[in-house]
């Protein structure tokens, strides 16, 4: 209770409540993970379930009365029936979860990397440091498309469905390690030169000990940003995997997945197969990005 | 008695970006007894702060040996380092910086105790912070809830948590106001007196070394260029700059002033020495008020003044015996 108190009463909270934007989009991130997460007991439909689905109901407009069975869906339905609200609670999970899973890699990934780069330096700072410059040079999403394609080449097909997911968050974490070394080592670099840490060289605590007790705690506030802002790009970068394809299998369809599905009969008319999937991406991705940069003012006091 | 820590022709170089070298020491050498506080004073830029770094091993020496307990300090390995640091341990400058901000007091102070492997933590600590003049109730709190003197006494109970025999303190005042620098100062004169402590007081300021130091040793340009016992540095300084360092002490007009060994106030003339471009001969001669024609040719040996035993009493000035030094010309 104590420690909830405390909490509520810092700097960041007071900096939050005074933050219309931050709040709202907060609002937007909860309701939507939240949504995703509780899926199963806001809809009665599982929409990957074939069991549950009618073909009969097939392109319902929403909020309109099914034609056949009378059935009213509120964002339509899909060409099989399938009730587009259900498939975007589904498919937020799939997508927060490839996107969640892909940040934390690339954190742990670029922390262990920019914390050894910075605090033990010479050609291990060199080596680490162009990989990342190289890796640089490349968007990400080629990155993250190159990782993709190899690790089909080696899977067996009846097996690739399976690890289909486990390689999207591979190749968005590989394609995103780069901003963690690169904030990390910098702040290393910063605390690495400060006196408790050679006081602690001087108690005689080892390297691994230095930097995981002492200087890691230190680096963690632009970590928690660069954290966030690349979750919406997780967000994207999956999305537009599964757009072009290569990304979420039909089989656990992503919002990404969502949206490829739906421009296929946007020039037929049923418009709102693409635009709900389509503007729940773009809201999620919006508001964690602002969540995202209200956390880098509000942890940078020489932005204030 | 031999002294608990000699250190003998410690040199330091540091390259520099143009390919050559930086003498930030260049051959010091003195002893530490036991029990003993030594006094390095000397302007910014002289070296003295390598020198606390290199006698901790912070930075390794070129050459040059820093003999602890029949072992040469200068060369051991990493285990017989950590070992070597249980009896030095060192206070810095900065009570900001040396203190992890993220860490309890408790944590901080009792972070040597978990290195070293020493059981009753907690009283352990509770017994420093007593000892250092702070409340157990400091165990929980963080280093930002404390004044500047007080993290300094934070910062002397982690030195002194696995009891060690030599304290290095770098500067460990020159942060603080002066009523609490004092406060300090005396904190360290009573540990002394109280453990048995060795203390090597490294500062720029010669009012704050005399107060403690048992002896002292005055650098200039990585260079002692003049130690012995504080007593006679003060009453009969020999070298040139160690008087006008002397002179330069504020004192209270009337009362020091007709007992003081250098009674009028020189001002050297002449920039602070550029340590990429040393001077020919005596490193002091561009700014030396008493120079004389051979002293930008031949370099002054360190000599022993008086005694028989090398660092008793040392001087590097041609014209140490020389009494019409005493004043500028």
């Amino acid at each position: 209770m104590e420690a909830i108190a405390r909490a509520l009463d810092s700097d960041l909270a007071y900096r939050f409540r005074r933050s219309p934007v931050a709040m709202l989009a907060a609002l937007v991130v909860v309701l939507l993970i939240g949504s995703s997460v509780f899926a199963p007991l806001i809809t009665s439909q599982n929409p990957f379930d074939p069991g549950s689905l009618n073909l009969m109901n097939g392109f319902s407009e929403p909020m309109q009365p099914n034609q056949f069975t009378g059935e009213t869906f509120v964002l339509g339905t899909d060409d099989q029936g399938r009730d587009v609200f259900a498939t975007i609670l589904y498919g937020m999970r799939i997508s927060l979860f490839v996107g969640f899973s892909a940040v934390i890699f690339a954190m742990v990934l670029g922390v262990t990397l920019g914390l050894l780069s910075g605090y033990v330096g010479g050609r291990t700072d060199t080596i680490i440091m162009r990989i990342a410059d190289i890796q640089l040079t490349f968007p990400a999403i080629l990155v993250a498309l190159l990782i993709f394609g190899v690790a089909k080449g080696i899977t067996p097909p009846d097996r690739r469905d399976e690890v289909a997911i486990w390689v999207l968050i591979i190749a968005i974490g590989l394609s995103e390690w780069v901003q963690f070394a690169r904030v990390v080592r910098g702040a290393t670099l910063v605390e690495k030169s400060k006196e408790y840490v050679q006081a602690a060289r001087l108690i005689g605590r080892s390297p691994v000990a230095i930097m995981v007790r002492h200087i890691l705690p230190n680096t963690l506030s632009p970590v928690l940003v660069i954290a966030t802002i690349s979750l919406a790009l997780a967000i994207i970068a999956e999305a537009t995997l599964s757009f072009l394809g290569v990304g979420a299998p039909p089989t656990q369809p992503s919002l990404g997945t969502l949206i490829r599905i739906g421009q296929e009969f946007l020039f037929s008319g049923e418009w709102w197969i693409l635009f709900f999937p389509a503007m729940t991406l773009l809201a999620l991705a919006l508001s964690v990005n602002l969540l995202g940069d209200w956390l880098r003012d509000a942890l940078n006091p020489k932005l204030r | 008695m031999s002294p608990l820590l000699s250190v003998r022709d410690l040199v330091k170089h540091y390259p520099t970006g143009s390919g050559g070298r930086v003498l930030a020491l260049d051959g010091i050498s003195f002893d530490l007894d036991a029990g003993e506080i030594l006094g390095i004073v000397g302007e910014s830029g002289c070296g003295k702060s390598t020198l606390g770094r290199t006698i901790m091993r912070l930075d390794d020496p070129t050459s040059g040996e820093i003999i602890y307990g029949g072992r040469d300090i200068a060369t051991i390995g990493k285990r017989d380092l950590k070992q070597a640091r249980r009896d030095i341990q060192m206070v810095f400058q900065d009570p900001f910086g040396s203190l992890n901000p993220r860490h309890t007091v408790g944590t901080i102070v009792g972070e040597p105790l978990i290195v070293h492997g020493i059981a009753n933590r907690r009283e352990r600590i509770a017994e420093l912070l007593d000892l250092v003049g702070l409340p157990k109730s400091a165990m929980e709190r963080l280093p930002h809830q404390f004044s500047g003197g007080q993290r300094q006494r934070i910062a002397i109970a982690r030195a002194l948590a696995i009891s060690p025999k030599i304290i290095v303190a770098d500067e460990a005042v020159s942060a603080l106001d002066v009523s609490i620098q004092s406060q300090i100062i005396n904190l360290l004169a009573k540990l002394r007196a109280e453990l048995g402590l060795s203390i090597i007081f490294i500062s720029h300021d010669l009012s704050v070394v005399r107060h403690v130091s048992d002896r002292i040793g005055v650098m200039y340009f990585g260079k002692l260029v003049e130690y012995g016992p504080s007593q006679s540095i003060f009453e009969a300084p020999r070298h040139p700059y160690t008087r006008a360092l002397l002179s330069a002490v504020p004192r209270i007009p009337g009362r020091e002033l007709a007992q003081s060994a250098v009674p009028e106030r020189i001002v050297l003339t002449g920039d602070v020495p550029n340590i990429a471009h040393r001077p020919e001969g005596c490193l002091f001669h561009p700014r030396c008020y008493w120079k004389q024609p051979d002293c930008d040719r031949t370099s002054p040996e360190l000599r022993v003044l008086e005694g028989d035993d090398f660092p008793a009493r040392t001087c590097a000035c041609h014209f140490a015996d020389d009494p019409a030094v005493t004043t500028p010309n």
